[in-house]
């Protein structure tokens, strides 16, 4: 278990009532699972074939059981690190609104059940990937990565990357460039997303001793990396539109929100914060990535019921 | 316990075993639905 740093606030004593319904949907981490069930449902609808509307909406449920179960194990790992960070202090496990075990066997519950249902209604090789996906999220990225190198964000968000590969698998049954070519768009997406992010509440990770890319590498050399990785966004997200597996309105949307994209980096990366700086160009690109992904996944989907 | 405490909990009870009963119940029709387009395979 992590190492418990100083909380911020003091909490209440141990939970003697039992938790809300809705302290257990709070630990999936909803606004979180919401990405994750749109990139999974636009790559199960991107996908060639048809799937019955009934075996879609399962793989999608348990894409989204898997990746809130992933999320409750993270929880249950990280409660001494959450109580020590304000933007995760008021999570229901640093407010001892209910046990740490019950938070695991509620995360390891959804997770179960959510491989179990997507192999044997929907695809085994979808349940296998959703499998590899929780395991990647809840262990290698949580418990080993995240507490051990800066290079955390980059390895574990591969966890992220897995939804489209899933809901295309749940179509097709096999993997080919196209499924694989999502899961690299939203692997080097998430770098640039999450280190915007870092640096407007980067003195919250090293309060808690997390090895951010800030903390370790400082502050310029992640405005560089952010720069890279928003060109090599440009670079992959046009991938799918070169080897002909969509058209051209993914094709030239992609274009156009990767090209704002690295447009939205180019201030963050040559620039250093001032004391009380107000962090806007960080913020703006933060909130833009996350505009990013739904619109090229959306532009992915128009392309596929459009153009076929 | 305090009257007002076994409220409370009483209340968080019921909460959570009408939260419970409507996903079972979801699952229930889930499943059933998934066995007809099975079966129609």
């Amino acid at each position: 278990m992590t190492q418990a740093p100083t909380p911020l606030a003091a909490a209440p004593a141990a939970a003697t009532m039992p938790a809300e319904w809705r302290d257990f949907y709070a630990l999936t981490k909803p606004r979180v699972m919401s990405l994750v069930v749109f990139t999974g449902l636009c790559g199960l609808l991107a996908a060639p074939g048809s799937i019955h509307p009934i075996i879609g909406f399962t793989a999608v449920l348990c894409i989204a059981l898997g990746a809130g179960g992933a999320a409750a194990l993270n929880q249950w790992w990280e409660a001494d690190l959450d109580a020590g960070m304000k933007r995760t202090a008021q999570r229901p496990l640093p407010l001892k609104k209910m046990r740490r075990e019950d938070a695991r066997d509620f995360g390891l519950l959804l997770s179960g059940a959510s491989i179990m249902v997507m192999g044997l209604a929907v695809h085994w090789l979808a349940a296998i990937i959703l499998a590899i996906s929780i395991f990647y999220y809840a262990v290698v990225y949580t418990i080993w990565l995240k507490p051990r190198t800066p290079q955390n964000i980059v390895i574990g968000g591969g966890a992220g990357a897995f939804p489209p590969l899933i809901g295309w698998v749940a179509v097709t049954g096999d993997i080919t460039a196209m499924p694989l070519l999502l899961f690299a768009i939203i692997f080097v997406w998430t770098p640039p997303h999450f280190w915007a992010l870092a640096l407007f509440v980067q003195t919250d990770y090293a309060r808690v001793g997390i090895p951010m890319m800030p903390v370790v590498a400082g502050e310029k050399s992640t405005r560089r990396q952010i720069l890279a990785y928003s060109v090599l966004l440009l670079a992959v997200s046009l991938l799918p539109w070169a080897i002909g597996g969509t058209g051209a309105i993914y094709g030239v949307s992609a274009l156009v929100l990767s090209a704002l994209f690295l447009a939205l980096s180019l201030p963050v990366a040559f620039r250093m914060a001032a004391p009380d700086d107000a962090m806007k160009p960080e913020k703006r690109l933060f909130a833009w990535s996350v505009i990013y992904l739904f619109a090229l996944f959306t532009a992915l989907v128009a392309d596929r019921m459009i153009l076929t | 316990m305090t009257p007002e405490e076994k409220a409370e909990f009483m209340r968080r009870r019921k909460g959570r075993n009408i939260a419970l009963g409507l996903v079972l119940g979801g699952f229930v029709l889930l499943f059933y639905l998934i066995t007809i387009v099975r079966v129609g395979d």
